[in-house]
């Protein structure tokens, strides 16, 4: 079969644009499925107008350190905590005028480990025993942590604690759902990951009775957590940082 | 040439010597180790897989688990009959099977002088009866 210039130059064109075609199709494709299954990173609202309400409740702490098994060490050297309260002046030291001291004394701020999108202290773990996984959840694998305490030094808010004896003996009822830890290792709050396979929300929330704190996924818009982001003012814990905390206090 | 019986007499000595433990061993009679006494499960009648590989891999399984969960988050275990467990050393392997550390785990272990490479430190001995009766 005899092919004239002119044909072949057609044919090879259409080629090309078929080519095209095909690429800017499969790229439509792969960026809908993409916005499809968006990651989950969950966060947490911490209500402080609720969250004073009842003085001194710690109902939200003793919950959490139950259920975890965390030690109650007498000396505040060995203190363990995954979740506790301090001065608000001290957790935003920047957000205050002589005339709110007087509101927010004697009514301590809830914290704990902020889950961070960009966490310093993952990066620094040299066994790579500390993680974020796909939910957002900054984790800590205690199989393999070694205990040098380069993620308590890179952690900002002071979210971790180090276990410098044997936690058993201090712990005051053992909950055999969850392992307690070991002398040596280094723990912080895991946002309850164990209760969210189960699809539960965090012991805290549960506990709380004010309902000042709104647990729920930060990257879903309709969501109750971002609804109360977007109605409400916001802060995070030292956000100049660049950590973007996923713990927000509603002011 | 007049050495060759002392040579020969010194060659057979000195292998006598040497081999003298294998006929230690065959003469005096064989000493028969009871094997350890575990107690087995009163519920469970199968393993999450076949006896012979838990007895020679459990560890190796465990160790799995372990890093599926902690690292992937995948806590369902397909076993080999299709049976589906929860990868949990202290539920599902203690309370809902075993049912004692010390009466399975440890007997086995100190029998055979293995470290337990300390699981227990961390997770829970106790079984947890009340929820897992049936």
């Amino acid at each position: 079969m005899k092919i004239t210039r002119k044909r072949f130059l057609q044919l090879s064109g259409l080629s090309l644009i078929a080519l095209a075609a095909r690429k800017i199709v499969r790229g439509a494709v792969n960026t809908a499925t993409v916005e499809s299954t968006k990651a989950i990173r969950w966060g947490m609202a911490i209500d402080l107008e609720k969250c004073r309400q009842k003085e001194g409740c710690n109902g939200c702490i003793k919950a959490c350190h139950s259920a975890h098994n965390v030690p109650q060490f007498a000396d505040r050297a060995h203190e363990v905590k995954w979740i506790w309260k301090q001065p608000f002046e001290d957790v935003f030291p920047f957000a205050q005028t002589q005339y709110t001291r007087d509101v927010n004394a004697g009514h301590p701020v809830l914290l704990m480990c902020n889950h961070c999108d960009d966490p310093p202290c993952i990066d620094v773990c040299p066994v790579d025993a500390t993680w974020r996984t796909d939910d957002g959840v900054v984790t800590i694998d205690f199989h393999r942590c070694i205990g040098c305490r380069y993620c308590m030094a890179a952690c900002p808010y002071g979210s971790r604690s180090f276990n410098w004896q044997d936690p058993r003996p201090a712990i005051p009822t053992l909950n055999p759902d969850f392992p307690t830890r070991t002398k040596g290792v280094v723990e912080k709050c895991n946002f309850c990951e164990e209760r969210l396979a189960k699809r539960l929300a965090p012991v805290c929330v549960e506990a709380c009775e004010e309902k000042a704190l709104v647990f729920g996924d930060l990257e879903q818009p309709d969501s109750e957590i971002r609804k109360l982001l977007r109605s409400r003012f916001a802060v995070q814990r030292k956000p100049e940082l660049g950590t973007g905390p996923s713990v927000y206090y509603l002011i | 040439m007049n050495d060759r019986p002392f040579i020969l007499g010194g060659l057979i000595v000195f292998v006598v010597f040497v081999t003298a433990p294998i006929w230690h061993g065959v003469a005096t009679r064989k000493i028969a180790l009871a094997a350890p006494e575990i107690k087995l499960p009163v519920r469970e009648r199968e393993c999450v897989a076949p006896v012979g590989y838990m007895r020679t891999s459990h560890m190796q399984l465990l160790d799995d688990w372990r890093e599926e969960v902690v690292r992937t988050g995948q806590r369902k275990y397909v076993a080999y009959n299709r049976k589906v467990y929860e990868k949990n050393l202290t539920q599902t392997c203690l309370s809902a099977c075993h049912g004692s550390r010390q009466e399975f785990c440890d007997r086995c272990h100190n029998y055979n002088g293995v470290s337990t490479l300390s699981c227990w430190k961390c997770h829970s001995d106790t079984p947890q009866v009340a929820r897992n009766s049936p």
